[in-house]
């Protein structure tokens, strides 16, 4: 026992006489690239910080010139406003706020409950000309949504759907079952199809087996197209801007946008106007964020 | 339990891949039926039309007395193993294995008999809590082996079951299998390209060749008599040697002047193939009587035996099964005889057996 308590403490020192430089050398690069990506964070989250202090400054501060970084007096009335109309009761943005969950919502749960079948029988099944049919479905995202706005415009007049949520909800439908067709198709493609089989054979239908062992396996998958879905719906500005002309049907981008302009800016109602409208994204992108990267690379790891 | 009955079975996949040619089974209750056949023959196209997971374009299909054609899979009560098991992935070995009876609705006291059943037969016991990817391979194929016996289902089908396994437990699993399925009496219709696994498993094997069935046989037969030249080339390790002869003064022929007994009944005026098992050549001294003259090309010694090759002035070289006492250095001269009986002879034309 003390041989080896011995060696051991004569080995010490030899042994650690090269790894206090490594370390130190080591400590030297951490503190150059720690210091290096915090300016990069900085310059890059500015805007953002600036947006939430503009949002939580006194109007005076905002236009103070020049800019107060720090020593402002920190006031949450914007973010009331963007709530409650001066004479009370809620603002038409409020309005616009619960538009945008309605649409973004109800079209992302359909592109789902659409997009997410289909998508399996296109990977399950043999289908007649597949691949011209996916094709076919993904080239309907390659055309930017300006250049269809304009008929897509002149037919939802036509057919009275124009200025209602249900035309916006199905104009981001129809735009996001495709993508959820592709990207999902990844995700079915993966499953092995033995599942099923195997589940066929225990006594199940074809509809059942998919519904109890491949739909399970899928909810990684799904929920990361969601939120794709979701963000795409929640984001989009020029069908709601061309497609709602009322405060009651309008969503968030275009209302906020609508608030820049005229003779004098309210900068604080636009910065928490914002912030209110970026919330909802990342909060629900940070709650799935594990299924959000397991997504994402299973759809991206070919076997 | 049952047999199971293919008749004319065709299966032309919609992009119009012809799976599967022409394929007629008769396979008895109880029977261990082994399909042989290279890759892309269509094994496992055959198999998925038994379980119904792929219906057939033309031709019958009979599980016991039924007509099962148009029986979605859950109806034709009859359990498939794979070659990547299935195992649900978000259940526990033991509620895999009651999951298929639960589907069946029966009582909780007979499902808990049957796991506890088919865990003793499989030996799963300290695996019945574990989730599939915390089991080996080899247990979760034996987990997927339980799962298809908890059911007691009319057929076992398997399609390459010990494929993912390595060398040792295969032989293992084998055995297993094959002892199961003696104690149980239950048909199984077993898939494999490896001619080892189907000797040793099958009593009956079918060899498949580009959705055809080549030859059906006892594993002996398949032996001694391969049906056709696909089939002498493909059973046996190495496989026969062919060997082109004539038919000259009541004796087969080689161009080199390797003389084989011919068997009877050979029909004249034909060319002709003679298929030689490599146990059924030997090595000789040069000049020995009754031999060729030949060279020694390479020697590959394999433990318990040496395969010699053997050039004897024929276009291809042939090679010879030899015990280990009898050692013959590279490029020495050799002599080359035939000692079996009769070789099984096919047309070199039709690559059929004519004798
Ligand atoms: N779903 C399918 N669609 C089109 N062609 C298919 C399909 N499945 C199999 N094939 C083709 O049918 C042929 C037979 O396939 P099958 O899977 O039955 O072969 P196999 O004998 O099981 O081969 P292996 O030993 O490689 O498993 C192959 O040429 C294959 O490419
Ligand atoms: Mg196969």
């Amino acid at each position: 026992m003390a041989v080896s308590v011995n060696e051991a403490v004569s080995a010490g020192p030899a042994r650690d006489r090269t790894p206090p430089a490594r370390r130190r050398r080591g400590r030297g690069r951490a503190v150059v690239e720690t210091a290096t990506l915090t300016v990069l964070a900085a310059v890059m989250l500015f805007p953002v910080l600036w947006m939430i202090e503009t949002s939580i400054k006194e109007n005076r501060d905002v236009y103070a010139i020049p800019a107060k970084f720090f020593d402002f007096t920190v006031t949450l009335d914007h973010f009331k406003d963007v709530f409650v109309a001066s004479g009370g009761g809620p603002t038409t943005l409020s309005g616009s706020f619960l538009n945008s969950v309605i649409v973004a919502g109800v079209s992302t749960v359909l592109a789902t409950v659409l997009g997410v079948p289909a998508a399996w029988a296109y990977s399950r099944f043999s289908v007649k000309a597949k691949k011209d049919q996916l094709f076919f479905i993904l080239s309907t995202r390659f055309m930017p949504p300006v250049v269809v706005v304009i008929p897509i415009f002149l037919m939802y007049r036509q057919v009275g759907l124009f200025d209602t949520k249900l035309g916006l909800i199905l104009i981001y439908t129809a735009f996001n079952v495709p993508f959820t067709i592709w990207m999902m198709k990844g995700f079915v493609d993966e499953v092995p199809a033995e599942y099923e089989d195997a589940a066929m054979l225990d006594g199940y239908t074809r509809l059942q087996a998919f519904w109890k062992f491949t739909l399970p396996l899928l909810l990684p998958g799904i929920a990361a197209t969601a939120v794709f879905a979701l963000i795409f719906s929640w984001n989009e500005f020029v069908f709601a801007i061309f497609l709602t002309s009322s405060d009651a049907v309008r969503t968030a981008p275009p209302a906020i946008a609508g608030l820049i302009g005229g003779t004098t800016v309210d900068w604080g109602l636009v910065a928490a106007a914002s912030i209110v409208f970026a919330l909802p994204v990342l909060i629900f992108s940070y709650l799935v964020r594990k299924h959000l990267v397991a997504g994402v690379t299973l759809g991206a790891v070919r076997r | 339990m049952a047999g199971i009955e293919v008749t004319a079975l065709h299966k032309r996949y919609p992009d119009g891949t012809v799976a599967v040619e022409h394929v007629d089974l008769s396979i008895a209750d109880g029977e261990l039926f082994v399909m042989l056949g290279p890759s892309g023959c269509g094994k496992t196209t055959t198999l998925r039309a038994i379980a119904g997971l792929e219906r057939q374009t033309t031709g019958d299909i009979r599980i016991g007395d039924t007509l099962v054609n148009d029986l979605p899979p859950a109806e034709r009560d009859i359990a498939m193993v794979f070659q990547f098991y299935a195992l649900y992935p978000h259940l526990r070995t033991r509620d895999n294995l009651a999951f298929p009876l639960r589907a069946e609705g029966l009582p909780k006291a007979e499902v808990q008999e049957r796991v506890d059943e088919a865990a003793r037969l499989m030996r799963l016991g300290p695996l019945l809590d574990r989730r599939p990817h915390r089991l080996s391979g080899g247990e979760q194929q034996r987990v997927a082996l339980a799962r298809a016996l908890v059911r007691r289902p009319r057929a076992f089908l398997m399609d390459e079951p010990l494929t993912n396994l390595d060398a040792e437990l295969r032989a293992d699993m084998r055995t297993e299998i094959k002892h199961l399925q003696g104690e149980l009496g239950t048909t199984m219709v077993y898939v494999t390209h490896d001619q080892v696994e189907a000797m040793s498993l099958g009593h009956r094997i079918a060899i498949l060749n580009k959705g055809r069935v080549e030859q059906i046989g006892t594993p002996l037969e398949v032996y001694d008599r391969p049906a056709s030249l696909f089939c002498a080339a493909f059973i046996g390790s190495p496989p026969m040697n062919l060997i082109e002869v004539e038919l000259a003064d009541g004796h087969l022929r080689s161009k080199s002047g390797l003389t084989l007994t011919p068997p009877p009944n050979l029909p004249r005026d034909r060319s002709l193939i003679a298929g030689v098992r490599p146990e059924a050549l030997e090595v000789t001294e040069p000049g020995a009587e009754g031999s060729v003259p030949g060279r020694v090309v390479s020697a590959e010694w394999l433990g318990d035996e040496i395969i010699y090759v053997v050039d004897h002035g024929d276009q291809r070289d042939v090679r010879v099964r030899m015990p280990l006492n009898v050692r013959f250095a590279a490029d020495a001269p050799v002599g080359l005889r035939h000692t079996g009986g009769p070789p099984p002879v096919y047309d070199a034309s039709t690559e059929e057996l004519v004798a």
